[in-house]
């Protein structure tokens, strides 16, 4: 319990003291591409692959002469729209996204660095966490966006290229039953994700001390503990919002 | 000038430090002497404001550090530099953007008057040629006369120095130990070094402080120190086999 109201705390810290607006637009930016756009290409990979593979598994599965095959693409698309885009991107971001952060503020915890920004009487944790908190939970739901195309269209190419599904048939089956709601809710999971993710490994990242092997437990920590939150927002997010 | 008042600090129960006081002038090299785990640290982050102490109070020309409101705990944390143990260089920034650092955070000069300020402090330390460097491309030693730059950027009042010599060559440490007597001097600053290094006392050493223990049990000037009846303080300075002959 200490460690939550120790995590709140720390919360409050990021709104204190700040420092100009120009330092933060200038730090999000940074904290934009280092978070947002090195992570396109591994969120890239993921997404394909995971589309093209629920697309053969699904039509594995689905061998009824009553369900239409088209049935195919409307399960890849919710799949990837209510669940694989949100939840499973997230989840390899907090591997890639905390680990980093949790690793990059504990170096520079222990190398002195941070005391060295809070002697000159900056707000610490605001100027370095505050702009990773609010990078991640912009860049994460656009990741996510482009992850869910990417899925579907790993699971078009899969599918019309191994020949069970016709591309005409794939094309109807991501219409048909469409609900526009669903989009919303792939929209609200990564801005809660990215800010229990980027929170979470700042936490852990900020207040480690000791020396490269604490870098390491934090790090580990701060992935393990992004994974679990993301898990528990996710199922309360499906309950209030479903 | 800096005075400190009965400071005490204690961690999980174990009093790191009983009760120092002392006071350190203007324009003079003060030093912080004593063996690992005496408290030189604790005591350091105590006057700088990372760690509070327990007990006593850090006036800095009269004002109250911790007892103050928090303008003016401000106003004193801008004419404070430090120099840290590893120079604590932001790693993802250039030599000149670290120095230019707290320019850019703490005041509205413009670029141009951020330039030659920065220039200055960086040929000040001899680094000019270094300026568009990372600080994984440059030595121990250059690291810490980066350090020694940002911490004289912003024309400081105090300076405190956590071990400048730790980790570098004798003739390095020569060197850093003549830049910052020759900037205290210079500029009028109260400078505080914490050091267990020999040479510095003997070189710069214009009023020295030994801890023991979390005590503070000896001061003055490094003419007398050798002339010492305190046996740990005997016990630290001579800890040297060939010191300890030449003294028999």
């Amino acid at each position: 319990m200490s460690v939550i109201g120790k995590y709140f705390i720390f919360l409050g810290t990021l709104f204190g003291k700040g420092e100009k607006l120009s330092v933060y637009w200038r730090r999000l930016m940074e904290e934009c591409v280092g978070i947002g756009v090195s992570s396109i290409f591994i969120v890239a990979i993921v997404s394909t692959f995971i589309g093209a593979v629920s697309c053969i598994q699904t039509a594995y599965n689905l061998v009824s002469p009553i369900i239409p095959i088209s049935t195919v693409a409307l399960i890849v698309r919710d799949m990837e729209i209510l669940e694989l885009a949100p939840t499973i991107t997230c989840i390899v971001l907090a591997g890639k996204v905390g680990s980093n952060i949790a690793s990059e503020l504990g170096t520079m915890r222990i190398t002195e660095q941070i005391d060295a920004l809070e002697v000159m009487g900056i707000n610490s944790s605001s100027y370095l966490v505050l702009p990773k908190v609010v990078a991640a939970m912009l860049t994460f739901p656009m990741l996510v966006i482009f992850s869910a195309f990417l899925g579907i269209l790993g699971g078009y190419l899969a599918g019309t290229l191994t020949g069970v599904i016709t591309e005409r048939d794939y094309l109807y089956g991501i219409r048909d039953s469409f609900v526009p709601y669903n989009i919303f809710f792939m929209c609200v999971k990564p801005f809660v994700f990215g800010f229990l993710i980027a929170s979470i490994s700042s936490f852990k990242g900020f207040f480690t001390s000791g020396g490269a092997l604490e870098v390491g437990k934090a790090s580990t920590q701060a992935v393990t503990n992004s994974c679990i939150s993301i898990l528990v927002a996710d199922y309360l997010l499906a309950q209030l919002l479903l | 000038m800096i005075e400190i008042n009965n400071i005490s600090k204690a961690f999980n129960g174990k009093e790191v430090l009983k009760g120092i006081s002392a006071q350190f002038q203007k324009g003079e090299t003060n030093l912080i002497i004593g063996g690992s785990g005496t408290g030189k640290s604790v005591l350091l982050k105590c006057m700088i404001g990372l760690v509070k102490p327990d007990q006593g109070n850090v006036l800095y020309n009269g004002r109250d550090f911790y007892n103050c409101d928090k303008e003016t705990q401000q106003s004193i944390r801008r004419e404070m530099g430090v120099l840290f143990q590893g120079g604590a260089l932001f790693d993802s920034k250039t030599v000149e953007e670290n120095v230019r650092f707290p320019l850019d955070m703490l005041t509205s000069q413009s670029p141009e008057e951020k330039r030659e300020r920065v220039a200055f402090c960086l040929q000040r330390v001899g680094l000019e040629q270094a300026a568009k460097r990372m600080p994984s491309e440059i030595s121990g030693g250059m690291k810490k006369r980066v350090g020694i730059a940002r911490a004289i950027v912003m024309n400081p009042a105090y300076l405190f120095c956590d071990e400048p010599n730790s980790g570098l060559d004798p003739l390095t440490s020569v060197k850093i130990d003549e830049l910052i007597k020759e900037i205290t001097e210079e500029y009028q600053i109260t400078t505080i070094i914490i050091t267990h290094d020999m040479n510095s006392v003997m070189e710069i050493g214009q009023n020295i402080m030994f801890l023991y223990q979390g005590d503070k049990l000896w001061e003055g000037v490094n003419t007398e120190i050798t002339k010492t009846t305190v046996p740990e303080l005997k016990e630290f300075l001579f800890s040297n086999k060939l010191l300890r002959e030449m003294q028999e």
